[in-house]
């Protein structure tokens, strides 16, 4: 039975982290998120759980990264200055395979930027948020539902791929307060993916030893298996080497083990990674997602009372992008394709680069203000 | 019976990447000594280290070993004792990791006063990247960032840590290893942050260009800047500024932090009533 809750999307998002099994939460306050970590600080130890509040942004993700290794789920929470802060230790989760979650409440930037205000302009930032090749898990909450849905989710990839997963909200979705309906907790806890482990000799043990595109096998910490973790380039057992193949084999890996898989397997999980609204006889189609999203629902609405027949394509899992989805869209839709998104065309870059053409229309905003239901419509008029 | 360093060294990764005659050898040998003392079951250790010569430490010795990022040592092993609080955590870092870039996290680590071990490494320079100053570079040395001299005041990590609310402080060298043991010793067994300032060579890149050639060179003038405590305080008030007391420094009892945690998982789950000022000593 679902259930039916008033939250703020930044609520949801921590409630949906302790039911995936979080018990870890390490972060430094930052509008607009911080709310996510006040739910944290009062959830967590009602199941034992830890909380702390950290000197600085670069203490939260260590704390959280601290307490993954130790094989506790773990999560943080900031917004974009945030990541900036974070990115080096993002890294180190990278390439030693440390899961976590990380949460971010977009706000306008750069730098400072408009703490309050919405924004949807760390879209790159997630894909690509630390120095050296990377591979991004990255979902965007579309409803105050998805940011409780899609953050368990957000666990259930980190788990399954042993690597940090972005787990996006904005401003607006953030500090949302609505209803949601919520799956069934048994449903939930029915979906929870936890780390694989290895159960043989100690002796045997050999983290890293994996085949290409398969996650490294961490276990916990203080259970008899003895390694190293590091954020060097590591062989077998996480001991640093320089070895060229080794090195070589590392980094394909790494970016394989998600890139190649979500190519191969047309995404992570079996989990919808976009929704369609009213595709099957659309002219035109809006391409949208976060905050956005929900004016571009309305938009595709008012477009059909007018006689245009507007469809919307809202991707869930933003990288790896859904390619295949994508590439359909461009062919079918032609020109008449309108992305709408707050920033400068970032994942508007991401479609030109997917569908090979950039005939199709942009509506942009990099200005802290929401893009409002008319501009859409006008703007799909135009291009009628 | 003979000390059986298999039990504590992964052998196979010796000889170490150190030079010849750094002390790190020795303090990796004094820590391992001192772990065998407090009877540790090395399942239940782990060493964190962060970047510099000190960083390779953890990969040495055979527990759960974690070679993290550069001056962040405290905050992931923060992390790892309050997520299993049962665990014994060292934390080894150098002069430039735990008070330049990871000063932050030092300073917290000992205000929350969480059960960490803080072995800092302190050889006065950047060893590993070449001989540059480090906040605990005497003034008037000559690094390769400072090539006319270094202007940059000196840090006493040992004050700063009791500043900061470090409940066992102790400084000393690796000149006398058995006493570098017993004092790891005594801390280790110290419930709350332990705070180790231990002052060793780097003829390497400190001594070589500072008239201090050999490592026996740079141990000597160790020697002549350290005094134990007892005989530092007895030193007219001018003489002291020259020169580094050892010892422990400071050892008291206040909660730990893990511990303090547990009141609020009372607190969630109805155990107890709200924290208030009464639950401490200090009321503001």
């Amino acid at each position: 039975m679902a259930r039916e809750v008033i939250a703020t999307g930044n609520e949801l998002a921590s409630r949906a982290a302790v039911d995936a099994g979080a018990r870890f939460y390490g972060g430094y306050p930052i509008t607009p998120s911080s709310e996510v970590m006040h739910e944290a600080s009062d959830l967590l130890p009602k199941v034992g759980g830890k909380f702390v509040q950290m000197e600085d942004e670069i203490g939260g993700i260590s704390v959280a990264l601290g307490a993954s290794m130790a094989g506790v789920k773990a999560y943080t929470a900031t917004s974009g200055p945030g990541i900036s802060l974070k990115s080096e230790q993002i890294g180190l989760a990278f390439i030693a395979e440390i899961p976590l979650v990380i949460i971010n409440v977009m706000r306008g930037g750069p730098s400072t930027g408009l703490p309050t205000r919405v924004s949807q302009a760390d879209i790159f930032q997630a894909r690509h948020p630390s120095h050296g090749d990377f591979a991004s898990i990255t979902l965007c909450a579309g409803s105050l539902t998805e940011c409780y849905t899609q953050t368990v989710r957000a666990f259930n990839l980190a788990e399954k791929y042993m690597t940090p997963v972005f787990m996006l909200l904005d401003e607006t979705i953030g500090h949302m307060h609505g209803k949601a309906i919520l799956p069934d907790i048994e449903e939930v806890e029915a979906s929870i993916i936890n780390r694989a482990r290895f159960d043989g000799d100690p002796k045997d043990y050999r983290p890293y030893d994996v085949p290409m595109n398969k996650p490294a096998v961490l276990n916990p910490m203080f259970e008899g298996y003895r390694y190293h973790i590091t954020g060097l380039h590591h062989g077998p057992t996480g001991f640093p080497t320089e070895d060229a193949e080794q090195c070589e084999f590392n980094i394909e890996r790494l970016v394989g083990k998600i890139n190649t898989v979500a190519k191969e397997n047309d995404g992570l999980d079996d989990l919808p990674d976009y929704e369609e609204v009213l595709m099957d006889d659309a002219e035109v189609c809006i391409i949208a997602y976060g905050s956005i999203a929900l004016g571009a629902y309305e938009a595709v609405q008012k477009l059909r009372a007018e006689g245009i027949k507007a469809g919307l394509f809202r991707p869930i899992m933003l990288w790896p992008s859904p390619e295949k989805k994508i590439k359909e869209i461009g062919e079918r839709f032609g020109n008449k394709i309108m992305v709408t998104e707050l920033n400068m065309g970032q994942y508007s870059t991401e479609i030109e680069r997917i569908i090979k053409r950039d005939d199709f229309s942009r509506l942009l905003k990099a200005n802290g203000r929401p893009i409002a239901p008319a501009d859409m419509v006008a703007k799909v008029k135009e291009m009628m | 019976m003979a000390f059986n360093y298999e039990k504590y060294l992964r052998i196979e990764k010796m000889p170490t990447l150190w030079c010849w005659g750094c002390g790190d050898g020795v303090i990796l040998k004094a820590t391992i000594r001192a772990i065998e003392k407090c009877g540790w079951d090395m399942d239940k250790v782990c060493v964190v280290s962060g970047i510099g010569c000190s960083g390779r430490f953890s990969s040495y010795i055979d527990c759960n070993t974690v070679h993290t990022t550069h001056g962040r040592t405290v905050a992931y092993a923060t992390g790892i004792k309050m997520a299993r609080p049962d665990a014994h955590v060292i934390v080894v870092a150098g002069d430039g990791d735990g008070l330049a870039i990871g000063g932050n996290h030092t300073i917290h680590g000992c205000r929350r006063n969480i059960d960490l071990n803080f072995i800092l490494i302190n050889n006065f320079i950047y060893g590993l990247t070449n001989s540059q100053i480090s906040p605990t570079t005497p003034q008037g040395m000559w690094c390769v960032s400072a090539k006319r001299g270094n202007i940059d005041p000196t840090f006493d990590a040992c004050r700063l840590a009791d500043g900061a609310g470090a409940t066992f402080v102790a400084r000393e060298t690796i000149l006398d290893p058995k006493k570098l043991e017993k004092i790891l010793v005594k801390g280790f067994q110290h419930k709350g942050f332990s705070f180790f300032d231990i002052l060793s060579n780097c003829h390497i890149n400190l001594g070589r260009k500072n008239k201090m050639q050999s490592a026996v060179e740079n141990l000597d003038w160790i020697d002549k800047i350290t005094l134990p405590l007892k005989k530092w305080e007895a030193l007219p008030e001018e003489e002291k500024i020259n020169v580094f007391p050892t010892g422990v420094l400071k050892q008291v009892e206040q909660p730990e932090y893990c511990e303090l945690y547990d009141m609020v998982i009372e607190a969630a789950q109805g155990k107890r009533g709200k924290i208030t000022q009464d639950d401490f000593e200090k009321k503001i």
